[in-house]
C-alpha cells in the first residue's frame, strides 16, 4: 500500500515537473515534440486511412451479391510477375457454349447466369448523345441480380427476350440522365451504334464507390450482345450463385471441376480459368493495405527512432543544465531512484504529449481521407493505444541513459556547479 | 547520554591526477544532542570536506563514523540518501534553492523524498515557513525574495523533517550584515528550542555564536575549545 502510494506520487511528481520543464523551455520542447508526432501522425494517418477504406471496402464489395461466384478468364486485379500475363492471355476465351453447358451440368448452384462488358460512346436518343464511353453490359435475365442492383421502374429482361435476341435495354440511371432530361425513358427507343434498342427498364440509383459512379451502364440481352459487340477476344463471365453460405465451397468446388471438363483442362495442369469471389478480392485488398502498412510502419520506425534521438539529445541537455537542482535534491535526500524516475517520467510525459499531438492529428489527417473518399469515418483506438504505448516505450528507451546519468551525479560535485 | 556523533579516526582521501589529497587526515569528533559547535580553518584545511562527511554526503576513505548509533560509513547510497531525508537539514552559503519553484514548493521537496501525503507535506512545510517568519511570502519565487528572505526559506526547508542535526556551511557568507543578523538570531533560537547546530564559517564573529569551536588545519583537527562569551558580538 505505503509503496503503491509512493509509486502514485512519484508519477504525479514526474507529471507536475514535466510539465514545469517544458513550460520553462517551450520552444525546445515544442521541437522535440514535433518529431514524434510527425511519426505518430504518419502511422495513426494511414492507419485511420486504410480503416476507412477498409470498412468502405467491405460494405461495397458486396458489389457481387451474398454467396456467388464468377468464373472469368482473368483475375479481377493482375499482378503478374514475369511471363504471368503472356500465360493469362494464352487462356481459351470462354464461350456462351461453355455457359450453356455449365447452365446445364451444374445441379448445386441456386442459378447460373452470364455476363460481359465492353466500352461504348456511340448511344443517342434522337439528338442526345452521351458525348463518351459507358459501360455496354450484355447479360441474361438475371442481369439486375449479377450487378447487385434492383429496378427503379419498368421491367427486368424475360427469358425470351434473351432466346429471341430482342432489342430491348434496361439503362442506369446516369445514362437516363443525360438522355432524357425531361421525358420518362420507358418504351422510348434508344439508337446503339445505329441500331434501335427500345427501353424497359430503369435501374436504382446507386451513386459513387471510390470515386467512380456505379449508375453508368447500358444493359442489352447477352444473344444481342454476341451477335453485335463481340470479337475474338470477347470472353464471357459466368456467375454462379450458391443457395446458402453453408453450400457456397461445394458449389464452387462442382463449379471449378465442371468447368475443367468443359474446358478439357488435362488432370495435371492448373485451371486455364479464375475464380472471382468476395473472399478473393478482400484478399487482394488485405495485400495491398498490407503493403501500405508495412511502408508506413517502417517510415514511422524511422521518424519515431529520429524522434527518440531528439528526446535523448533534449535530455542530456536538460540533465546537464540542472545538474545543481539535482545536487539540492540528493543533498535533502533523493535517491538515485528518485532522480532517475523524474527524469523518465519527464522523457515519458514529453513523448506522450507529442504523442497525443500525433494521434489526434492523425485521425483528423486519416478522416479526411475518408471524407474525400466519402466513406464514413472511423477511430481507431486500437491504433491511438499503440500509438501511445510506443510513445511511452520511446520515452523510455531514449529517457534512460540521460536519466541514469543525472542518478549517478555526485551530490558534493553537483551541489559546487555553477 | 549517548553520542549524536561520533567520529573515529576519519580520514579522505582524493585522488587527483595521481596525487593523493588528504582533506581529512585522521578526525576524531564527538557531538552530544543539543550542541552548538562552529568549524573554523583556512581554506583547504578540510572543513568542507568535514562538514559533507557528517552530512552523509561524503563517505570515509577510512575510520568509523556513527550517527544515532548507526554505521554511516557501512552504508550504500539509498542509506545515505534516507540518513540525510530524515536526519539531517543543510544550510548552504548560496542557499541552493530550486529557482522555479516558489518557497512553500521549496520547503515541501524533502518531504515528497520522505514519501509524505500532499496535505501532510503542505501543512508541515507552512508551518516551517511560519517559523522563520515568512507566512507572507510562501507563493514567491526564490528571485523575488530578498538574501536573508531566501536563506530563511533555506532554514525553513532544513527544519520541515525534524532533523536531528542541522548543519549551516557559512550561512551568513552571501547576506549583508543586517541579513547575517537575524540568520545568526533564528539559528540561536532554534538552538535554544533543542536543536544541533553545527556551524561552518571563517568569521570569528559568527563561530563566537557556538558553544564550541572545532579549529581544522591540514585535514586535522588543531583546536577544539569550549566558547563561553557566546553571542556577546553579534554585530
Amino acid at each position: 500500500m505505503a509503496k503503491f502510494s509512493h509509486v502514485k506520487s512519484t508519477i504525479r511528481e514526474g507529471f507536475r515537473m514535466a510539465i514545469e520543464a517544458i513550460r520553462q523551455n517551450k520552444l525546445r520542447s515544442i521541437l522535440t515534440l514535433l518529431g514524434i508526432s510527425i511519426g505518430v501522425f504518419s502511422v495513426i494517418g494511414v492507419m485511420t486511412a486504410i480503416r476507412t477504406l477498409e470498412s468502405s471496402v467491405n460494405s461495397q464489395l458486396d458489389i457481387l451479391g451474398t454467396n456467388t461466384f464468377t468464373i472469368q478468364k482473368s483475375p479481377a486485379i493482375q499482378i503478374h510477375g514475369p511471363g504471368g500475363d503472356r500465360k493469362i492471355r494464352q487462356r481459351k476465351n470462354i464461350t456462351y457454349t461453355h455457359y450453356e453447358e455449365m447452365k446445364r451440368k451444374a445441379k448445386l448452384p441456386l442459378r447460373v447466369s452470364v455476363l460481359d462488358e465492353t466500352g461504348e460512346r456511340n448511344i443517342r436518343y434522337k439528338d442526345k448523345t452521351l458525348k463518351r464511353s459507358a459501360e455496354l453490359l450484355g447479360a441474361d435475365e438475371w442481369a439486375l441480380r449479377s450487378i447487385n442492383t434492383y429496378l427503379a421502374d419498368g421491367r427486368n429482361f424475360t427469358p425470351d427476350d434473351i432466346r429471341f435476341a430482342r432489342n430491348v435495354t434496361i439503362l442506369g440511371p446516369d445514362i437516363v440522365d443525360i438522355l432524357f432530361p425531361f421525358e420518362d425513358p420507358i418504351g422510348r427507343a434508344i439508337k446503339i451504334k445505329g441500331i434501335d434498342y427500345t427501353v424497359i427498364g430503369v435501374t436504382e440509383r446507386k451513386g459513387q464507390a471510390f470515386g467512380q459512379s456505379q449508375d453508368d451502364f447500358v444493359l442489352i440481352p447477352i444473344s444481342l450482345y454476341i451477335q453485335r459487340f463481340s470479337n475474338r477476344w470477347t470472353s464471357l463471365a459466368i456467375v454462379f450463385e450458391a443457395e446458402s453460405a453453408d453450400m457456397y465451397e461445394k458449389t464452387m468446388d462442382e463449379a471449378i471441376g465442371l468447368m475443367r471438363v468443359v474446358r478439357k483442362v488435362p488432370v495435371e495442369e492448373e485451371n486455364d480459368f479464375s475464380i472471382i469471389s468476395n473472399e478473393e478480392l478482400m484478399e487482394t485488398f488485405a495485400g495491398f493495405t498490407g503493403g501500405i502498412k508495412i511502408f508506413a510502419g517502417s517510415v514511422s520506425v524511422i521518424a519515431l527512432l529520429v524522434a527518440g534521438i531528439g528526446i535523448m539529445n533534449i535530455m542530456l541537455v536538460s540533465v546537464t543544465e540542472r545538474i545543481k537542482e539535482i545536487g539540492i535534491r540528493k543533498a535533502i535526500g533523493a535517491t538515485k531512484r528518485d532522480i532517475l524516475s523524474q527524469f523518465l517520467m519527464e522523457a515519458i510525459f514529453l513523448s506522450q504529449f507529442g504523442g497525443v499531438v500525433g494521434v489526434i492529428l492523425g485521425i483528423t489527417g486519416g478522416n479526411i481521407v475518408a471524407i474525400v473518399l466519402n466513406v464514413p469515418a472511423v477511430v481507431p483506438m486500437d491504433w491511438a493505444f499503440y500509438g501511445m504505448a510506443v510513445c511511452s516505450l520511446i520515452g523510455i528507451g531514449f529517457g534512460i541513459y540521460p536519466a541514469w546519468r543525472a542518478a549517478n551525479l555526485d551530490p558534493i560535485e553537483s551541489l559546487r556547479f555553477e | 547520554m549517548a553520542d549524536l556523533i561520533s567520529l573515529n579516526s576519519i580520514k579522505r582521501h582524493y585522488d587527483v591526477g595521481g596525487e593523493i589529497v588528504r582533506a581529512l587526515d585522521g578526525v576524531d569528533l564527538t557531538i552530544n544532542k543539543n550542541e552548538y559547535i562552529s568549524i573554523m580553518g583556512p581554506s583547504g584545511s578540510g572543513k568542507s570536506t568535514l562538514m559533507n562527511m557528517i552530512g552523509c554526503l561524503d563517505s570515509p576513505s577510512e575510520g568509523i563514523y556513527e550517527f544515532e548509533g548507526e554505521l554511516v560509513h557501512e552504508m550504500d547510497d539509498n542509506q545515505l540518501a534516507s540518513i540525510r531525508n530524515r536526519k539531517i537539514g543543510f544550510v548552504f552559503q548560496t542557499f541552493n534553492l530550486l529557482p522555479k519553484a516558489t518557497a512553500l514548493r521549496n520547503v515541501e521537496v524533502p518531504l515528497i523524498y520522505a514519501n509524505i501525503s500532499r496535505s501532510e507535506r503542505i501543512e508541515k512545510a507552512k508551518k516551517a515557513l511560519d517559523a522563520v517568519g515568512l507566512n507572507d511570502r510562501m507563493h514567491h519565487k526564490p528571485n523575488e525574495l530578498s538574501g536573508g528572505q531566501r536563506q530563511r526559506v533555506a532554514i525553513a526547508r532544513a527544519l520541515v523533517n525534524d532533523p536531528s542535526i542541522l548543519l549551516a556551511d557559512e550561512p551568513t557568507g552571501n547576506l549583508d550584515s543586517k541579513s547575517g543578523v537575524e540568520i545568526m538570531k533564528i539559528l540561536d533560537s532554534l538552538h535554544d528550542d533543542g536543536n544541533t547546530i553545527i556551524l561552518v564559517t571563517h568569521e570569528e564573529y559568527i563561530a563566537d555564536h557556538a558553544d564550541r569551536t572545532i579549529h581544522l588545519f591540514d585535514g586535522k583537527i588543531k583546536e577544539d575549545r569550549k566558547t563561553s562569551k557566546r553571542r556577546s558580538v553579534s554585530s
